[in-house]
Parts: structure tokens; sequence; C-alpha cells
């Protein structure tokens, strides 16, 4: 049982989160004025590195907030972790 | 046709008698029709201190805290989420006071008294029974009176209050759907502590 | 006293004699023996035989790294796959021999089973010297520690020697050591409890045998295994060593047992193994029991050491014994049945033996050298690495906040140990930024200067060089032998991890504790590589098996899953509801009534509801409310359709879609003010919406004021349904103007209903007259109640979801979730009105327009008439074109998604998701009903009531 750290609540149980997938994937501005191919690589396509990964997670079984993550794919330690409104701190 | 004289009815009254006979260390009940509110405002805001002046107490913005004020409980849910405790009947007067200090500025309070139920849980063997379905560390030093959490208790959510980690005695704030699950968990933990041993 | 069991040794409790019967023959030992002891002091060597040959198999070991020894235990209750060094002996044990494979019990296992959570500083596994000492180091500065062992008393490799520390035997060290750790209040010691996992953040499972030692007394209220979920700052690993065997031919002979593990039993348990010993070795560590076992009268043969120089000090103290020492010498092979009777033994000349002679003995004694069990340390994520001197793998990364101590990183010396531990528990306190406090180490009695370096010996040479290898056993419990290791490596296996799975060396209970490095020895021989190179399998929790009980602990019966249910539950239950799973909640399903069953009971409500009146119980939807300055801006985001158009008091259907494009739920939302909305999810979806609209609120719209709160509970809510459903409510709720035009479809109004305040909606879901009565949870006894004696004279019906079902399947209202599967729009759900042309952007607008969703053969939501119209179609069926299914590849064209028998229609109908679906209608296609091919008229989905004319009553 992994502790992943809520950046409000401090480490808690893996179970207690919900994963949100790649972070930083803005919504597009004006999706309409997409092509289809473009509107696909949105919708579709995300990286799937090994290694430092950007992810979105939500503390569900608690605060409810969602929150940045950068976890390490090949080991599942997670590096940092922010809030919405802080930038993607630098690791190395 | 009319029903003369509504009853109420608390999640767990069918199960008063089976809450009650728990054995020597733990002490289980139900604590029925407490005023909650969820208030949801910005920690910062102008809102929130008339919010604070109207209620007599602080909004803890430590999280997983709660402060007491008088009767009222105030439990951190989220950086800008609050659920208040307040005895029984109270929920329209709160939420008249709440929506007055709150004024023109963004907020929200929402009546949550029927969406959980309380029980309370107290005794010398409270920890090690909290102990066996919750993954928090529970230790007085750790969880102190005034600790709160959200959190999975067996395999229901639901929100832990410490009211008092010496003298265990804790609030067990449970939605209704779940609190039959969970009031059955709770005494199937007590079995064990129920017969002396050989 | 029998031949066996020695008077004046051993801590097993003499005055407390217990019988049991192992293979239908009763014997008798002692509390405190396990099975094997007790088995070996009764002079029974052979347990059982081999899963594959048939050959018979004896007690090799004294712990669970046994490959052997597997038992049945049939009293109190039958338990498969145990091994008899780890059985306790309770009176009125039966047991017999497996030869590899258990019987599950048919009967339901009786006992508790459960789980505790604990929190701890430093946690300590295994409370032999290492272990104690970490544990009195890191208690005594006062950390919150937690002591494991698998045995039921402490002291680990110490209660089967004669060690003195601090001048007395070690056990008195041991004991004192257990009660101080006992008496401060920050310290659990927990004795039979094995860790078998060790995963992330410092997280510990182990398993506590709680009452299984106590067989027919072990009281009923207490759990009879617990697993333990421990979470350690600090984790250290004093988990010893196994020895392991060297393999030579037949070395599977009863009688064949590791030498460290003989001189437990007799140390330990009092019992010596035979009458005349040969006592095999590569190492220093055999001679020791060579000369215990003599000491306590066995006559030892001789010792035979591979290494061309056998140490001086132990060879002295042979000699004083009377015991031939014969260095450079190998066991080649034993002969026997069922018990050794001979060991062969040759010289060894450059590594080939020569010629053999042969050893009279009941006993044979192998030591091989020593496995440091670095299971939990490889678990944690710690790298391991070869020990060319002790041909063994151990630790060697570092671990932030793991340390390894003992014999388990190849300490084997008892001074060591007791210094590892000391230095170990520092490691952690330091790294706990805690001080540590002051006290004496323990100092051991002196030891043998090691002389000669332990000599690294897989197997020896088979003699019989025609079946080279071939009873040359590996792993005894799989029947593996070296020929089989050398097919693997034959076969072109390089990587150990291939070679486990070819020859299923290590895949049994023990997972190969004796056998894995010798396996991982043989291949490096036979492809000539380094066994450094190779490396080990990997080690995989659990260490010991575990039950399936254990792990699911309380979670089983009435516990397995939480059962949710609305303040009505008991009513339904007493009203004799059938129920069925929605997601975790308990639904009704149907109320049936004496002597009917589902398709009757069905039909009486769906009549019910078309003619007169029906109820439901509809609290499970779930329930959201949405605040805020910008909620009607975000629900026009999520919501494919426009909600800021709704006025105060109205109602209005949406459906969210993913980005995609694809519906994900649908539901109602009330507009209850300008500011404040409240809107429905379906039963199973209320946490992942929730989550849904939070993500977007919170990651991309963070600007918009508005704040969510799941309400769920805090509504109950009866659907009241029929064209008397207005009368009805008329009666409970007088002061409600309830006619059509003061209160028409889609609004809601609050009220008092049944004396209780309520919100009531004019929503319908079944194309009827129809309201929807919320009221606060602790008022739904009252209102149902009172809905039920309004609508007595009525005949009013409640009903559950099956007749939900068929309500709204006639009306062609999909269910998201049983009619869509993720991949369906709402324009395939045809639903195009759902969604807004005008609004310039929502969640899945733009898929919309993706050449994908243009195509004109996406599967549409149709309805389908069997022809013959009593035949039921199984939901899930695939449709196809043709009355003949061709040869494959069969086209298929869609699939029925919900299925019911009409009472409006007086028939069957189904609806289903069709290739090019509505360009279909009136077409016949043909369903699977079994191995049958049925025909089916595709049809509008709205089936009954097209023109909606009940909707008004
Ligand atoms: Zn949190």
């Amino acid at each position: 049982m992994q502790l992943i750290p809520c950046p409000w609540c401090g480490p808690r149980d893996e179970v207690e989160f919900h994963y949100g997938g790649a972070a930083h994937v803005a919504y597009p501005e004006d999706p309409q004025s997409l092509t289809d191919e473009d509107w696909a690589r949105y919708v579709f396509f995300r990286d799937n590195p090994k290694g430092p990964f950007a992810e979105r997670w939500c503390h569900t079984a608690s605060c409810r907030r969602w929150f940045n993550a950068i976890r390490d794919t090949a080991t599942h330690q997670v590096l940092a972790v922010y809030r919405m409104d802080e930038a993607k701190p630098v690791t190395s | 046709m009319t029903v003369d004289h509504p009853q109420r009815r608390s999640p767990l009254a069918h199960l008063t008698a089976e809450l009650a006979a728990t054995p020597v260390g733990v002490s289980l009940s139900e604590v029925p029709f407490l005023t909650q509110l969820n208030l949801r405002v910005d920690p910062l805001g102008r809102a929130a201190r008339a919010v604070e002046e109207a209620l007599g107490a602080t909004l803890p913005t430590a999280a997983n805290t709660a402060v007491a004020a008088g009767d009222l409980d105030v439990l951190w849910l989220g950086p800008d989420e609050w659920l208040l405790v307040a005895p029984e009947g109270r929920q329209e007067s709160l939420e008249k006071s709440l929506r007055q200090a709150i004024g023109t500025e963004h907020g929200a309070v929402v009546d949550l008294s029927a969406h959980r139920t309380t029980v309370e849980l107290s005794g010398a063997l409270a920890r090690d029974l909290l102990a066996k379905g919750c993954s928090l560390d529970l230790h007085p030093a750790v969880f102190t009176t005034g600790s709160c959490a959200q959190l999975p208790l067996a395999q229901a959510p639901v929100l832990l209050l410490a009211r008092d980690s010496e003298m265990p005695r804790y609030w067990l704030l449970v939605r209704t759907s779940f609190a039959p699950y969970v009031a059955a968990w709770l005494l199937d933990a007590c079995v064990e502590y129920a017969a002396s041993g050989p | 006293m029998s031949l066996y069991r020695l008077p004046d040794r051993g801590r097993v409790d003499r005055s407390t004699p217990v019988t049991f019967t192992y293979n239908g023959s009763p014997y008798t030992g002692y509390a405190g023996d396990t099975l094997a002891s007790a088995l070996l002091a009764n002079g029974v060597h052979q347990v059982t035989t081999s899963i594959k040959y048939g050959r018979p198999r004896g007690i090799m070991a004294a712990g669970p790294e046994d490959p052997n020894a597997l038992v049945q235990v049939e009293t109190p209750f039958p338990e498969p796959m145990l091994t008899a060094t780890t059985v306790e002996l309770y009176d009125g044990l039966v047991a017999s021999g497996l030869s590899g494979q258990g019987r599950l019990a048919t009967e339901p296992d009786p006992a508790r089973y459960d789980a505790m959570h604990q929190h701890c500083d430093v946690l300590v596994v295994g409370a032999g010297p290492a272990g104690l000492t970490a544990a009195l180091t890191a208690a005594r500065s006062g950390a919150r520690v937690v002591l494991l062992d698998d045995q039921p008393e402490a002291g680990g490799s110490l209660l089967g020697t004669t060690e003195l520390i601090d001048d007395r035997p070690a056990l008195e060290w041991v004991e004192a050591a257990v009660a101080e750790l006992d008496s401060l209040p920050e310290v659990r010691v927990l004795s039979r409890t094995t860790a078998f996992g060790f995963y992330d953040d410092g997280f510990v499972l182990a398993l506590e045998r709680r009452t299984d030692h106590l067989g027919f007394a072990a009281p009923e209220h207490l759990s009879r295994q617990r697993v333990w979920r421990l979470r350690a700052k600090h984790v250290v690993l004093a988990t010893g060593a196994h020895e392991r065997p060297v393999v030579f031919a037949d070395n599977d002979r009863p009688g064949t047992m590791l030498a460290a593990s003989a001189r437990t039993y007799l140390h330990r348990y009092g019992v010596r193994c035979g009458q005349r010993a040969v006592v095999f070795t590569t190492n220093d560590s055999a001679y020791q029991a060579a000369v215990d076992l003599a000491d306590a009268g066995l006559e030892v043969a001789a010792v035979i050491d591979a290494r061309p120089q056998s140490p001086a000090g132990w060879a002295a103290e042979c000699a004083e014994r009377g015991i031939e020492v014969r260095s450079g010498h190998v066991v080649t092979g034993t002969t026997g049945h069922e018990r050794v009777i001979r060991a062969h033994v040759a010289q060894l000349t450059d590594g080939r033996p020569q010629l053999r002679s042969g050893i009279g003995c009941d006993l044979l004694l192998v030591s091989g050298g020593w496995n440091p069990a670095v299971h939990l340390f490889s678990q944690a994520g710690g790298r391991l690495s070869y020990d060319d001197a002790l041909g063994a793998f151990v630790p060697s990364s570092s671990l932030e906040a793991v340390t390894v101590a003992g014999a388990a990183r190849g300490t084997f010396q008892l001074d060591g140990c007791l210094a590892d531990g000391g230095e170990a528990a520092q490691r952690a306190l330091a790294g706990l930024g805690r001080p540590t406090a002051g006290g004496t180490p323990p100092r051991p009695s002196a030891a043998h200067e090691s002389a000669e370096r332990p000599l690294t010996l897989w197997t020896v040479p088979d003699p019989d060089e025609q079946h080279a290898g071939a009873t040359q056993f590996v792993d005894l419990q799989r029947d593996a032998t070296v020929a089989d290791v050398l097919r693997a490596t034959g076969a072109g296996l390089r990587s150990v991890e291939h070679v486990k799975r070819y020859t299923t060396i290590g895949t049994a209970h023990d997972q190969g504790k004796t056998s894995g490095i010798i396996s991982s020895g043989l291949v490096a021989q036979s492809v000539r590589a380094g066994i450094a190179d190779l490396g080990t399998t990997t080690f995989r929790p659990p260490y010991t098996p575990v039950s399936f009980a254990a792990l699911a602990g309380r979670d089983r019966g009435h516990l397995h899953d939480p059962e949710r249910v609305t303040p009505l539950h008991l009513l339904h239950v007493a009203a004799g509801a059938d129920f069925e799973d929605v997601g975790q909640w308990k639904r009704p399903r149907y109320f049936p009534r004496a002597g009917e069953d589902m398709d009757t009971a069905v039909l009486r409500e769906c009549r019910a509801a078309r003619e007169s009146v029906a109820m439901m119980d509809a609290s499970t939807l779930g329930k959201i409310e949405v605040e805020g300055p910008d909620a009607a801006e975000l629900l026009d985001r999520l919501y494919t359709n426009l909600m800021s158009s709704l006025k105060v008091g109205f109602i209005r259907y949406g459906v969210m879609c993913g980005v995609d494009g694809m519906a994900i739920d649908d539901g109602t939302v009330m507009r209850l003010a300008d500011d404040r909305f409240l809107l429905t999810t379906t039963t199973g979806n209320a946490a992942k919406i929730l989550d849904w609209m939070e993500e977007w609120l919170q990651t991309e719209w963070p600007d918009l004021a508005v704040r969510l709160t799941s309400v769920t509970e805090q509504w109950a809510t009866v659907a009241l349904v029929g064209p008397r459903s207005r009368d009805v409510l008329a009666l409970v709720a007088p002061e409600l103007a309830v006619d059509n035009d003061s209160f028409p479809f889609m609004t809601w109004r609050e009220a008092m209903v049944a004396g209780v305040p309520a919100r009531v909606c004019r929503i319908s879901f079944s194309g009827e007259l129809a309201f929807e009565v919320n009221v606060s949870g602790w008022d739904a006894v009252t209102l149902w109640e009172a809905l039920l004696a309004a609508g007595e004279s009525y005949g009013i019906t409640a009903y559950g979801t099956e007749t939900m079902h068929v309500l709204r399947a006639e009306k062609g209202y999909p269910i998201i979730g049983q009619d869509t599967d993720g991949t369906v729009t709402p324009q395939d759900l045809g639903m195009s009105w759902v969604v807004s042309k005008k609004k310039p952007d929502f969640i899945g607008k733009r898929s919309f327009a993706r050449a994908e969703n243009q195509r004109a053969d996406r599967k549409h939501l149709v309805g389908l008439l069997p022809v013959q119209r009593d035949i039921l179609l199984p939901e899930g069926a695939q449709l196809v074109a043709d009355p003949q299914i061709g040869p494959p590849p069969v086209r298929m064209l869609g699939h029925v998604t919900s299925s019911y028998r009409s009472a409006a229609l007086e028939a069957t109908f189904a609806l289903a998701l069709v290739k090019g679906g509505r360009d279909r209608i009136g077409q016949t296609l043909y369903s699977t009903v079994g191995d049958e091919l049925v025909p089916v008229t595709v049809a509008e989905p709205v089936l009954y009531d097209p023109e909606g004319a009940r909707r008004d009553g």
C-alpha cells in the first residue's frame, strides 16, 4: 500500500486517491477550430514515458482536491506533489 | 389525508439495542439528528471572517483538524470546505446566519443533516477497534483530540473526529446508506472482546 | 521416553503429553512440539511420498524452508498444504502427508480471520539475537517498536543452540529481553507472526497465527489468524538464514536432513533424529551439529568434509569424541528405501569422486552453506549481490528506511549478530532523529575461529553416468532434478527465471528456499556463466503461504462488500422485496406476492403503473448540489444541452459526455435558485460524476465561482407513477395545487407532503403522469407509509427496479451503462434533441463533428420486437442479418442491451444497438437465443405511447 502525499492532507493510502491521467494537457482554447487530427491528439494521445511523469490525482476519499504529482512510472515513487495553482516543480 | 404525527427515523434506530450491548471497554451509540451543514467559502475572504464572527468560532485552516466552540464543532473537510455540527434542530437558523454572513460573496451552504448520521465510539478499546479497519495512525500523540479525517473505515467512507484522544471518544460521521454496514462492522469487531478468554 | 526423545533436553513441556494421529496411526508428543518434532521423536522420518515419482520423503528441516513435509491437517478444520515443521502440536491433531496437492474443505470455515493496522517507528522482523538487540536498543530510546517473530517464542537460532550470552545461557538473556520489551508501553511483541510481504513506504504485511496452536480449545470469539498491516518508519530485517543442502544421488531418502535442523531438534525439542549419523558438509557449521549429537549419545560415524582441509579446532573436537573426519570427501549417494541405511562416500580428486565406500547410518546430515533470508529485503527494492566466500546472495544496496542485520546479511557468528542488531537500531533511530539511549551491548561466549573457508558445492557428480542427475533432487517438492536443470539449459534456456518456469523449481509452497540458489548455481555451471551475473529469481510475497481466508479477513458474508441501503430498506424487507445489487446499493427488484414469480410480479407492477398508480423508492439516485454565481455556466459546459436558460422552479433532463463525445451519464437538473441547482446522476455513477465535475472545475476552470456538494443521502426520493398519481399526491399534499396548469411537466414545487417538508418534481421515467417526492431521509418512512395509505383505494402498488426498467424501455429511455458502453453518443441514442446547437462549446461537442461520428453505420439504439411475441431475447444476444449462421467470420450487426416482457404491449420486446439501426426500421434481423436464431423486427425505440399522450394524465 503506497502512500501518496496529498498536498493538503499529507501522506495517505493510495486507495484514497483517484488517478486522472497526464497533467498539463490543457483543454484547447477553441476546439471547434481544430482539425480532426489535432482534436484527436488532444483527446486520445498521451505521453507514456518511463520515468518521471506529471499526473493528475484527486484525493477522492478525503479532501476531494485535485492536484498534480510527478511520479516515476518505473518505480511508482511520487517525486513531488503540487497544487493546481502551483508551478510544476523541477525534479531531477 | 396526512399523517398527523410525522415520525422521524434515524438510520440506526433499529440497532439501538445491539449498539448498547457492547462488551466492557467499548461503548457505541448513535447520536441521531445532529445538525450538519456543509460550508464552502474562501478561507481568506471577507465572508470567512464574517462567518467566524457569526459562529463565534474560527474556521480551522490546518488540514484534518476541528475546533469546538460551545456546542458547535467545525470540522475541516478541505481547504475551503467545513462541516458544522450542532445539536438537533439548528439547521434553519444556522443556515440563515451563515448565508447572511456570506452575503454577496461566493460561498455555499448545504444542509447535510440527514446525509450522515453520527456514531459515538468510546472506551479503552475504542482505538484498537478502529485500528482493525482504519489505516490512519490513531496514536493519541498523533491523532490528537480535535483531529478529524475523512477516510475509509473497513470499506465505508467515514468522517472520523477525535473528541478525546486520551480517554478515547470518537465520532464517526457516516453516510446514512453506509450506516448499517458500519454498525455491523463495528459490532463484529467487538466480538473478540465480548467473551472473556479461557 | 522413546528411543529418540532425550529426557533432559529441549523446551517441550513434558508435563503435557499430547496425542495425535498421523497417516492413521496414533502417536504421542508434548506441548511445545511441532508435528515434525513429534514425528521424529516417534522415529518417523517419512511423512509422505513425492508428487511425480512417488518416492518416500522425510522431514528435512526444522522450519518453513522444509521442501518435503507437506501435510493436510484434518482437525479441528480441514486445512491443506501446511508444513509439518510449522504445525504446532495440539491434542487431537489429525494429519496426513500430502503428495504435493491438498484438498480444500468443502464446508465453510467457521473460524474468524481479521486484520489490524499498526504504526511504529521501528519494525523489527525476527526475534533472534540480532532482532532482539535491535528491538531493545530502539525501544530503550522511547521509539514505538514492533517486534515480530514467526516462532511461538523469541530467540531465533538461539532456540536450537547452546550459546552463552553475558555468561549465562542465551535463552535467559532472551527471556529478560522479551520481558523488558513487554514492559514498555510503546512496544508490541508479536510471536507466531510471519512478515510475509514488504511493500511500498514501510508497509509490511504479517500473519499472526493466534489460535492455531490451541486446536480444539481455540476460543470462537478470537480470530484464528490476523493479518497485521504494519506501517513503519524504519524496518530492521533480522530474518536469519536458511541452511541449504548439497545435491547428490538419492539425496531425497528419508533420514537425510539439514545439519543445523538436526541440532535444532536436539536442543529445542529434545529429539535425536537417529541413532547413527553421517555428517556431510562444505563448511564449519555442521561440525557443531556433529559434536552436539555425539554429546547427546548419538553415534556419529563420520564427518565428510568436501574441503581438502578440515578445520583444525573442529577436527580436534571430533577426535575427542571418536568421530572420524574425512576431508576431501563427498557423499555421492545413499542406499535404503523408506529410510537411508548407508551413505556412499568417495574421495574427491580434481572434482571427480573416486572409489566409493559405504558408511552405515540412519541419519545423513547435510550442510551446503547458508542462504541469508533476503526475501523481504528484495521485496522492499533492495539489490542483492553474490558473495563468493559464502556462496550466497546477500543484500548489497542501502535502502533509506530498511536495515538488514545478522544472518540475513551474511553475519553468521553470534557476536556479529548482536553487534549488527545494535547498529541497525542506531541507524534507524538516527534516521528518525532520535538519540540512542545507553546500555551495555550483550556479550556472547567465544566461538571457534573459522579457519577454513566454506566451499561452494552445488552438486556432487553422479556416479551413475548413464542416468546422470536423474535422482539428484534439486527441488524435492516438485520432484525436479539436476537432469531437469540440464535439460532446461540444453534446450537453450539461460535465464534463471526461464529455468524456474521450465523445471518448476522454486514454485512449490516453500518457494525454493533451499533449492533456488542451487538451481542458479547449476545453470551457471552448465552455461559457464557467473552465478553473480545470472542473479536470483524474483522474491515475491508471500514469504510463506497465506490462506485466502486470512487475506479476506472480516470482508466475508454480510461484510463482504458494503450494502448501501436507503432509509426505506427495512420497509422493503418487511414487504418481502426481492433485492438486486446496483453498484453497492441494495434495491428492491420486485415485490412478489404469494405464489408470484418475477415475471408475474413485474407484469402486475407494470399494469398498476400504467393503469392506476404505483410507487418506487428512487433514493439511490446520486444528487449533487451546485452553488455559485457561475453554476449555470459550469452546467452549460458539462451538459450537452443548455442549462443556463432553465428557470427557477423548472427541471431539465441532461446528458453528459466525455471529451470523446460518448455519453457518460444522464439525469435531471433542477434549478433551485439563480445560483443553485440540484442535479441527479445515475445510481452507480454518483461518485464518478462528482469527481468528473470537480476535475473540470478545479483543473480547467478554477476561475468559475461554483461549489459542488454531494447530497445523495440527504434526500429520500419516492417516485409516484400512473394515471392516478395526481389523486394520491393531492391526498397527501392538500396545500399543493397539483393540476396540470398549476404544476406542469418538468417543474418542481416545495410543499408539505404527508406532513413533512418536501420538494415535489413532476418528472417521468415511465411516460406516465408521475411525480417524484423528495424529503429528508429522516422522513422517508413517514412519506412512504402515507403514500401507501393514501393510494390504498387506487390499489397503489410498490414496484422495484425491474418494473422501472420495463416502463422506461417501453418508452425507449436508455440507461447509461446498460444500453450504452462508452462508445455511444447521444445521437446514436436518437437523442440529437438533447445536444445544443446554440452553445459554442461544451464537453464532447467537437468530437461529434469527427468523421467517425458521422458514419452512417454507427450503432443506433432501436427497439426489437421478436416475431414470435413470447420469446424473451437474452440481454447481450448478438444480432445478424441472415437466418443461418454462415462460416466465420460472421458479421455481427449489434446486440441486445435490454429485454423484457411488456404488459402494455402484451409481448416481449428489447432495445438494441444495431449498425445503421435507424435505417433498418421495419427490417427483420436474427437474434441468437441459446443455439437458435430467431427473427426479430427492428422498430423505433419508443414502443409505447409514442405521442406522449399519457404524460399529463
Ligand atoms: Zn487530501
